[in-house]
């Protein structure tokens, strides 16, 4: 499977992503650059992790009108494959493309520490290669990951199943002290509708490798590829 | 014509930024304080715009760019003719 990691000024997790793809998982990866309008015929499109734009607006705000998300805009709704993560979740909110907002953590903090999330389900393009409920162990870092949706909203997002990934304890128990950021519903990582876009607060290419901590964040990159 | 736009948190939004700043005056001892929400403002110098048509243009900038209508509502005002 063919991986494009775009960058924008100010992204920061564009390489460790690239490394994490060609390197460890062994797939062709470019490198796209926010002011083109090709996607190099990739099969799939990651949004890094960083601050774009500095963060200024909002996280994901001024990313999102960058030349190249209007290749990304349509290679999406065509069902092509859009992972965001971190910033790059940020970025697919605020384009539209995942239904909610971000706010400020709960405790005002920027949050850089490891967390368990569970596997919501098994049988999506991201997850399919997970067991029913895992719990995965992967780094968060950010500021702006407490997860917000209106109460319609919400519902319709949990009535799809598209939540993919929640806060919990290791064990897997959604408790309010795993829920680090505050977000609604313990939510760190949501699939849009049809299931081809998916955005994620925690950083899997920085679980990929035992030096690394944990090599819980393959998984998801397994999932994509298909292969056994 | 100068425009001022305040952003701003919607009512249902929790303001944690808002929230902080109140429990810091209420330690000072202004207990008359009841709420804080905090906000954005933003100054725009617009040029050869009519008033009529920086009654369109205005809530387009804002609903598209300044805020987000998922978590943000805005009022404006024109401070220069």
């Amino acid at each position: 499977m063919k991986f494009g990691v775009v960058t924008f000024p100010g992204s920061n997790c564009d390489f460790d992503t690239f490394y994490a793809l060609r390197d460890v998982m062994g797939q062709p990866t470019v490198g796209l650059w926010h002011k083109d309008h090709s996607l190099q015929g990739v099969d799939c499109v990651v949004l890094p992790g960083g601050f774009s734009y500095g963060d200024y607006l909002r996280s994901g705000a001024i990313a999102r009108f960058s030349p190249l998300m209007r290749e990304v805009g349509e290679f999406a709704v065509k069902g092509g494959l859009v992972l965001g993560i971190c910033n790059g979740f940020q970025v697919l909110l605020e384009l539209g493309l995942l239904p909610g907002a971000m706010l400020r953590n709960k405790h005002l903090k920027f949050l850089c520490r490891f967390v368990t999330v569970r596997c919501e389900s098994e049988r999506t393009r991201f997850t399919n290669r997970s067991r029913p409920g895992q719990v995965l162990r992967i780094p968060i870092a950010h500021f702006d990951g407490n997860y917000f949706a209106p109460p319609e909203m919400l519902a319709e997002i949990e009535a799809n199943g598209q939540v993919l990934f929640r806060y919990t304890d290791p064990e897997g128990r959604p408790t309010e002290e795993a829920n680090f950021n505050g977000s609604l519903h313990g939510i760190a990582g949501l699939t849009n509708r049809q299931g081809n876009v998916m955005g994620m607060m925690p950083h899997p290419e920085r679980a990929v490798d035992k030096l690394l901590g944990s090599v819980d964040g393959r998984v998801i990159f397994e999932s994509m590829i298909g292969r056994p | 014509m100068k425009i001022r736009i305040l952003v701003s948190f919607k009512d249902s939004v929790l303001d944690p930024q808002g929230q902080t700043v109140k429990n810091a005056l209420h330690t000072l001892g202004y207990d008359a304080v009841r709420d804080v929400r905090q906000g954005k403002v933003f100054e725009i110098d617009l040029a050869g715009v009519s008033k009529d048509a920086a009654g369109t243009l205005v809530p387009e900038i804002s609903d598209k760019v300044l805020a987000n209508p998922i978590i943000e509502k805005f009022t404006w005002q024109v401070i220069e003719e």
